[in-house]
């Protein structure tokens, strides 16, 4: 019943998302997306999940996308609502099929899916005498699939990587001596210095 | 905000308990749910509230960018150097079990480690990212530091 609840204010929260112009609420409303999805996944039972969803997706994806609002205008611009024929179809049919490719999927919670068969019980069974951790979803992400945790941490640091060398490119000018965060026009100082040479004196409210 | 004093005085007493935080949950991830990735995101929120209160200038005095990317490095090389270590004990790439006399206590240090290098390159990033996006495209000195 709970999950059915969540799932209806999900939604909800997901077509508001799109209705809306004022961006500001948008990034709202995502965040509140975000932790609907993090209530969703502990009443699923995990909750090594909805810790990663509430402190991420919650919290500092809404932050950077606050800080990127403060970047451009808060209102969407006004674009004519019209259906379009072609990419509603196709959207329609990736749906369509995607939801087709979940029909073989075994029922949450089934006792006899695949995984539930010798997977999840060999680390249930053996994880604590083998490995350790109480916790085993621990064990599971650093010391069974510890390769995988070092490929994701590797993504994360090619992600910082690329959007420090997008972002980031403004050291270059400030070790060249010329800082172009202080917003000053370049021929504008030129000016002046040519100015102060020529002795003339400087036009007020200059630096 | 620095001159908002509820914000200020709620901000400082708030900051150390949400660090604090951070560290449990890294250091916990064994017994609780949590683990580095969930421990770097708690411990950059702190920094980007000092950051909200007390501006751009302030924070990145703290935490320099410069150091921060020296930090993303440091995660992901003490993870892959946990890798190598017990390579060179004689075990597989990763395999914990061959880093103490004990299998189990090998497990226990390895995983310690190897979450300690997923919690410091996420925290690093984090703080990066949030850094880059805040102080991005304006002139002059940030937004967020209009009252400095």
């Amino acid at each position: 019943m709970i999950d059915i609840l969540l799932f209806a204010f999900l939604m909800l929260t997901a077509l508001g998302i799109l209705r809306l112009r004022d961006l500001f609420a948008a990034a709202m409303l995502s965040s509140l997306f975000s932790l609907l999805a993090a209530s969703l996944f502990m009443v699923m039972d995990a909750v090594d999940v909805a810790f990663t969803e509430a402190a991420v997706g919650a919290g500092i994806s809404t932050i950077l996308m606050l800080a990127t609002l403060a970047i451009t205008k808060r209102q969407e611009k006004a674009r004519k609502r019209q259906l379009r024929p072609g990419p509603a179809l196709l959207v329609l049919a990736c749906g369509a099929m995607l939801i087709y490719g979940t029909l073989d999927m075994p029922h949450f919670g089934t006792a006899d899916a695949p995984v539930h068969t010798y997977l999840a019980p060999r680390y249930l069974e053996v994880s604590p005498i083998e490995v350790g951790p109480p916790n085993i979803v621990t064990s599971v992400l650093a010391s069974y699939r510890g390769y995988d945790t070092f490929g994701e941490t590797t993504v994360v640091f090619a992600a910082a990587v690329g959007v420090l060398l997008l972002l980031g490119g403004r050291r270059r000018f400030r070790d060249a001596g010329w800082d172009i965060t202080m917003g000053v026009d370049l021929r504008e100082v030129q000016e002046i210095v040519a100015r102060r040479q020529e002795g003339l004196k400087l036009p007020e409210g200059d630096p | 905000m620095k001159h908002n004093e509820i914000l200020r005085v709620s901000g400082k007493s708030l900051i150390p308990f949400i660090m604090m935080f951070g560290l449990y949950v890294q250091f916990h991830g064994d017994y609780g749910p949590g683990g580095g990735f969930q421990a770097g995101v708690i411990f950059a929120a702190g920094v980007v509230l000092y950051t909200l209160i007390f501006g751009l200038r302030r924070a990145r005095r703290v935490f320099s960018p410069r150091t921060m990317e020296a930090w993303i490095c440091a995660g992901v090389l003490l993870y892959g150097s946990v890798g190598l270590l017990s390579m060179l004990k004689g075990g597989a790439f990763l395999d914990y079990n061959v880093l103490a006399h004990d299998p189990v206590h090998g497990q226990h240090w390895g995983i310690l480690w190897v979450e300690l290098g997923v919690g410091i390159t996420v925290t690093a990033v984090m703080i990066t990212l949030f850094f880059l996006f805040a102080g991005r495209g304006l002139r002059g000195p940030s937004r967020l530091d209009h009252e400095d």
